[in-house]
């Protein structure tokens, strides 16, 4: 085994990468881009556009009501509403926008209330719409409040207090540390973001380097210079693996920033994202480490298999169609692990992939379960160290390097 | 000097069943000389000369290059070899200057004597003007004169050349004919497989004609000459592989 020669490898491979502008996208553009312009841009551009949306004033066609006058009286006078007169086609109004709601007061009903008869208001709207279920809510709260003071009146009026209604109080209150509560809400993402870039940044070297290089006819003049081609491979692979853990690394480092730019800017509305902001500035050097330790052993095994792969294929095109739907490989058990309720056990513990995702929302959380820990970290080693043991097998193969 | 002892290839094809690509192929090239291996499209020359260059491991048999077997020690072989075709391509993004030096590398040099050896095969063949400028950015010309680079820069006391004009210009196809002459001239041992009968004519210090992976003759231009009574190499040509291709035919 020659250091040396695998270096010189190596080296070779990384001078190429950085001077290809597509190896440059798929790994360092695209991880840095992602998340800035996920959470950023669209978190940005659907909080204006509630806000937009909830600055409309909104017309509500009023049904009936003529006999109710203090109820009309009451929707007329409430803040950033519209309320406009009955027309018969109301429901297409409705469904073309031209109205966001209509609120139907029965007949007789501030009779009916006053005689503490049953009656129903009823409100009609566009399910789904945004405009329409903030138009819903606003009647909605009008009526519920209305329902409550009717309800006061009556207490009082029979000398009642109001716990004859509520006669006691239901709360939820939280004794897991913080952390641990925004572990156990984003712990998931981050190893399945891990995960995913780990393989999104193996997947364009892993074809450049293999199938690539038969496309380019470099394939025979490397195989004819004195180089083993275990020494070949091992320095493909470690090239491959680079771009796989800097892919990871860059995201995380991106997300991190592109949330804590996102708390600085977000008000309390936006509570949600700056918590998860916060959270991740919370991210320990402790817990960073410890992600990417159980991300070494996937980025290995991704970087091997798909390296792997790809040499079947005689061009590049041929390689892609080869490995994407690996993705899906990848995504589903990653995305099996968000699924709540779902937690290590120890036959979860040998299933790849899995393992390291559940794993990672463990450790984000704060949890080391040093026995689970040992075996997803050996499982996954021993799955890694076999897909380099049939990389390199391969990389032997005439039929494989040669395939015509 | 290489020793061709019995060498076979045979491949599996979907579709064919086994396919015998060289057959028991023997022969010698001695230091100092050009061997030309004259054949056919398919005739077997690519992958006798892969086996050469253990680019291929034979099926059958074996061959000695420089004192190395190629089945028992490819690596120390290919050390000892330059192996140039139309199908070793160029890393087209590395500089003419970075890919000759990693094949240096590659071959063991260290960095003062790598330093040495590229200045002067760049001087040599006058590469100096492209020697900063990225393969993909190279003429066809200056493309062979830096594969002919990446061949010479570890000093190799065997060439093997694989249809190395195979789809270049005349002026590009004189450049690697000339320095076939000069690895001739410098003592290195040099096969050289073609289909193009003038160049065999011109180089070639003996001749072995290839057929359905069967060398079926070989020996000095004038030795052919003399045993088929024709001198056109080309007539000799089609004397020698009718009858095996009349069979073949046949089948």
């Amino acid at each position: 085994m020659s250091i040396r020669n695998v270096g010189i490898v190596y080296r070779k491979e990384l001078t190429e990468a950085v001077r290809d502008r597509r190896t440059l996208i798929s790994t360092i553009l695209v991880p840095l881009l992602l998340f800035p312009v996920l959470s950023v841009g669209f978190g940005s551009l659907a909080v204006a556009l509630v806000g937009k949306a909830k600055e409309e004033t909104p017309k509500v066609m009023l049904r009936g009501g003529e006999d109710s006058p203090a109820v009309v009286e009451g929707l007329k006078k409430l803040d950033k509403i519209e309320i406009v007169a009955e027309t018969p086609n109301w429901k297409d109004q409705i469904i073309n926008k031209e109205i966001r709601a209509a609120v139907e007061i029965p007949a007789g009903f501030q009779a009916n209330v006053a005689q503490q008869r049953a009656d129903t208001v009823r409100i009609f709207n566009y399910e789904g719409e945004l405009k329409s279920e903030f138009a819903t809510e606003k009647i909605e709260k009008y009526m519920k409040e209305y329902r409550d003071k009717v309800i006061k009146e009556r207490l009082a009026a029979k000398n009642l207090p109001d716990t004859v209604l509520k006669p006691f109080d239901v709360k939820q209150e939280n004794v897991a540390p913080p952390e641990k509560v925004s572990g156990a809400a984003f712990g998931g993402i981050i190893g399945y973001m891990v995960i995913l870039l780990c393989m999104t940044g193996a997947m364009y070297p892993a074809m450049d380097l293999t199938a690539g290089e038969k496309e380019r006819g470099t394939m025979e003049t490397i195989l004819s210079s004195p180089i083993s081609r275990m020494h070949l491979v091992l320095g493909k692979f470690f090239l491959i693996l680079t771009a796989a853990l800097g892919t990871a690394a860059l995201s995380v480092l991106s997300m991190g920033v592109s949330f804590s730019v996102l708390g600085h800017y977000t008000s309390q509305s936006a509570g949600g994202r700056a918590a998860a902001a916060e959270f991740l500035l919370k991210l320990g050097p402790k817990t960073v480490i410890s992600v990417f330790l159980m991300a070494l052993p996937v980025a290995v095994l991704f970087s091997a298999t798909l390296m792997t792969i790809a040499l079947f294929a005689k061009t590049y095109k041929e390689a892609q169609s080869y490995l994407t739907p690996m993705t899906f490989v990848v995504i589903i058990p990653a995305i099996a692990a968000m699924l709540p309720g779902v937690e290590l056990t120890p036959k979860l513990s040998i299933i790849p992939i899995l393992n390291v995702s559940l794993l990672c929302k463990e450790l984000v959380a704060g949890t080391y379960h040093w026995n689970y820990i040992a075996v997803i970290f050996a499982s996954t080693c021993v799955y890694a160290a076999a897909a380099l043991f049939i990389a390199i097998k391969m990389f032997q193969r005439e039929s494989v390097l040669f395939r015509s | 000097m290489i020793e061709a002892r019995g060498l076979s290839k045979r491949f599996q094809d979907k579709k064919r069943g086994e396919i015998s690509a060289v057959d028991n192929v023997s022969f010698t090239c001695q230091p100092g000389k050009i061997y030309g291996l004259l054949g056919a499209n398919g005739a077997g020359k690519t992958t006798t000369l892969r086996m050469l260059a253990t680019i291929l491991e034979p099926t059958g048999g074996t061959a000695i290059v420089c004192g190395h077997d190629i089945v028992e020690q490819p690596e120390k072989v290919r050390a000892n070899v330059g192996f140039l075709s139309t199908a070793t391509a160029l890393y087209r993004r590395l500089t003419a200057q970075e890919f000759v030096e990693y094949f240096g590398r590659l071959n063991g040099l260290d960095e003062a004597t790598l330093k040495k050896r590229v200045d002067d095969i760049f001087k040599r063949l006058d590469m100096n003007g492209f020697r900063d400028r990225r393969c993909d950015k190279l003429s066809t010309g200056m493309m062979q004169k830096t594969s002919i680079a990446r061949t010479l820069v570890h000093d190799p006391p065997v060439m093997i050349f694989d249809e190395p004009t195979n789809g270049l210009d005349i002026m590009t196809a004189r450049t690697i004919t000339s320095f076939i002459r000069e690895c001739r001239n410098n003592g290195k041992t040099v096969i050289f497989s073609t289909h193009i009968m003038s160049e065999v004519e011109k180089l070639c210090d003996n001749i072995g004609i290839i057929q359905s992976g069967k060398l079926l003759v070989e020996g000095t231009l004038a030795e052919l000459r003399d045993k088929y009574a024709e001198q056109d190499l080309e007539e000799i040509f089609v004397k020698v592989v009718t009858p095996l291709f009349a069979a073949e035919e046949a089948n």
